[in-house]
């Protein structure tokens, strides 16, 4: 089984065919513009001194994101990582959540037990990522396996970069998934750059997509700045997975466009590579696409960023006055109580 | 009341689980045909099918880190790990992924990861350990030690119902050895709760798992010279009964504790500076350590003899100490 490199998405029909309307398209812009937008003003936050620890965003893998996350059915899984705030937006995670999240109040999603994007909603069926990666690959894995167990049509997605997959938990959790053909999705978010070493240091293989055959599956390449042929490839992959198809290896190309975290001025990378990646910047490809292809006007273009801004700032406002964590609640959680089971996962 | 081996009291316990509630399933390396290195789940896989009686890959990392995202989803899982030893190719997954995902992102993570633990078989250096201490040190894990048939089936039972990662230290000396009455129905025993193995006025040892019949026989010794033993069995080290160690030190002002895991940072450490911290003026001797010595497990039968704790190690200890 040959990797297969996917072809970017062309006309509007194309897109009908994939399922998406042109409500659907303008969605997704959104998406990408809040995405950008959080992670913009984050950086803000971040020099202002109002997020503790460090600051990592996804400049540059935003369509790759936003292109899978829009794949997923309501009641599909995933566990998405740091370089993937579109996903979380996507799913419908509230953006001031997200900044209380980043400024470690009590509104975030963890309470301010964790940073950055080390958070998920579960009832948006995210699970929240750790800092060992690949180490969510083995429990999207473990989700498809009760999906087949009690034989639901359900999928789940497991993220993973290009670094992460010199790791062990990475060839475990896709050789098992392949035994078993498991309904799950592996989507590598291949950036190029680990930190600061690139991938000829980390892997060996041509395309890491070369590697699903290997553990038996298709492997498939996309350009991971065209958001629409990433969700044309996600949701064949997503529906092959819910139809017993087993699993597929959606290695998603983009440039990190930033360093790993906001102290990395990413002075390794090679000029000449941010300034060629910078024309394919998935949220300028993507609007060009849309005023040639939907005839997005310039009224839209205006009342979509206008509404983008407004939430953002509104966002920013609300999170601020989420109170700090009550310190006499630390030790809170650090074991499930019978009552935490009642979730909508659990029961 | 029936009679069990401590290995059929937790195929019991397992197999009660997985009739009673569907959610309930095994995965593990040879636990569906071959039933489980030891055969916990003999003729699990024709009753219960080959979904819930999983085979694995070779891939302990996958095994805990799946049960973790079916845990997620609403299942039970039972994971085996086929010795204890092998857990350490799932540590990274349940101290940085399983302990902590309640605490961080809410999300509990119900799962049991059975481990056939400890030494006295030439298993040698990777299949003779008793690692929970290591475990019972990271917040968000509980471990279970039990000793007896009657524990091993309720503690399990209670151990798949609870909704945190729980590691199930089964000891394999124990397994065909240990045989007594045991409840034929379904039972629960709480995490937390001590047993007094031996009722004693002069010596207290605070112990658990296969130490428990080491410390029984020395009491035997004891009782011969006088001296009277009492025999704390934990049951479970996270969460472990500090009340109950407390009380018995109390009560005796002399304690011994004694594991089958090596000395340094083993649990025994935290239970003598409890005592220390929480009992000092009702003691009337140093609280002893008695513990396998800091090295690797051996395989020679003579090596491995001078590395666990024998009876008469602790008769001596226990004699020293009512000597004090």
């Amino acid at each position: 089984m040959a990797v297969r490199e996917a072809e970017p998405v062309g006309s509007l029909s194309e897109v009908k065919e994939a399922g998406l309307d042109r409500e659907d398209l303008l969605g997704i812009y959104r998406h990408l513009l809040v995405t950008r937008g959080i992670e913009e003003r984050g950086h803000i936050l971040y020099k202002q001194g109002k997020i503790p620890g460090s600051f990592y965003t996804g400049r540059g893998n935003e369509g790759a994101a936003v292109g899978v996350a829009t794949a997923m059915g309501p009641n599909d899984v995933g566990t998405p990582l740091h370089r993937d705030m579109g996903v979380h937006v996507t799913r419908g995670v509230d953006a001031w959540r997200i900044f209380a999240q980043y400024m470690g109040r009590e509104d975030g999603p963890t309470r301010g037990r964790d940073g950055n994007v080390h958070m998920a909603d579960s009832r948006l069926g995210m699970i929240a990522m750790v800092s060992h990666l690949p180490a969510m690959l083995p429990v999207a894995v473990g989700c498809a396996l009760a999906f087949r167990i009690r034989q639901e049509k359900r999928v789940a997605v497991g993220w993973f970069g290009e670094g992460a997959s010199a790791r062990g938990d990475a060839h475990e959790a896709m050789n098992f998934a392949g035994v078993r053909q498991l309904p799950v999705v592996f989507i590598c978010d291949n950036n190029q750059w680990a930190y600061s070493t690139p991938t000829h240091l980390g892997y060996a293989v041509e395309q890491l997509a070369d590697r699903a055959a290997a553990y038996g599956f298709e492997g498939v390449v996309v350009d991971g700045t065209d958001v629409l042929a990433v969700y044309r490839e996600a949701r064949s992959a997503i529906e092959k997975a819910r139809e017993g198809g087993g699993p597929t290896l959606l290695e998603c190309q983009t440039l990190r466009m930033e360093g790993h975290a906001v102290h990395d001025d990413a002075f390794y990378v090679p000029k000449e590579l941010f300034e060629e990646w910078a024309k394919r910047d998935p949220v300028e490809r993507f609007r060009t696409w849309l005023r040639e292809n939907a005839e997005l006007s310039g009224e839209e273009e205006d009342e979509i960023g206008g509404r983008v801004k407004k939430l953002l700032n509104d966002a920013l406002a609300r999170a601020d006055e989420s109170p700090q964590p009550d310190p006499s609640t630390l030790l809170e959680g650090v074991y499930a109580t019978p009552e935490d089971l009642d979730t909508p996962h659990h029961k | 009341m029936a009679e069990m081996t401590y290995l059929q009291a937790i195929s019991d316990g397992l197999r009660m689980e997985m009739r009673r509630d569907e959610r309930v399933f095994v995965i593990g390396e040879d636990v569906g045909v071959y039933g489980g290195a030891f055969k916990v789940t003999l003729g699990f896989q024709e009753e219960f099918g080959p979904w819930r009686v999983i085979d694995s890959p070779l891939a302990e990392t996958a095994i805990v880190g799946a049960c973790t995202g079916a845990a997620i989803m609403g299942m039970r899982p039972v994971a085996e790990m086929q010795f204890a030893d092998f857990v350490s190719c799932a540590w990274d997954h349940l101290v940085t992924v399983a302990a902590k995902q309640r605490f961080r992102a809410g999300t509990p993570v119900p799962i049991v990861v059975r481990l056939p633990s400890g030494g006295g078989f030439s298993g040698g250096p990777f299949h003779s350990q008793n690692p929970e201490s290591s475990f019972a040190h990271i917040p968000g894990l509980k471990c279970v030690c039990p000793a007896t048939p009657e524990d091993a089936k309720g503690l399990l039972i209670t151990a798949i119902q609870d909704p945190n990662p729980v590691l199930f230290f089964e000891h394999k000396h124990l397994y065909r050895r240990i045989k007594s009455e045991v409840p034929e129905e379904r039972y629960t025993i709480p995490f937390g709760k001590a047993r007094t193995h031996l009722e004693g006025d002069d010596v207290s040892v605070i112990t658990w798992g296969a130490m428990v019949y080491t410390a029984g026989e020395a009491a035997k010794k004891l009782d011969e010279d006088g001296v009277s033993v009492e025999i704390i069995d934990l049951r479970t080290v996270m969460p472990w009964d500090r009340e109950a160690v407390l009380a018995s030190a109390r009560k005796t002002s002399k304690v011994l504790v004694l594991h089958e895991d090596t000395r340094t940072g083993g649990f025994g450490a935290e239970i003598a500076a409890t005592i220390a911290e929480e009992a000092f003026e009702d003691l009337d001797g140093p609280v002893k350590r008695i513990a396998a010595p800091d090295c690797p497990v051996p395989f020679s039968p003579v090596l491995e003899k001078a590395f666990i704790p024998q009876v008469d190690d602790v008769v001596a200890g226990l004699r020293e100490l009512a000597a004090y």
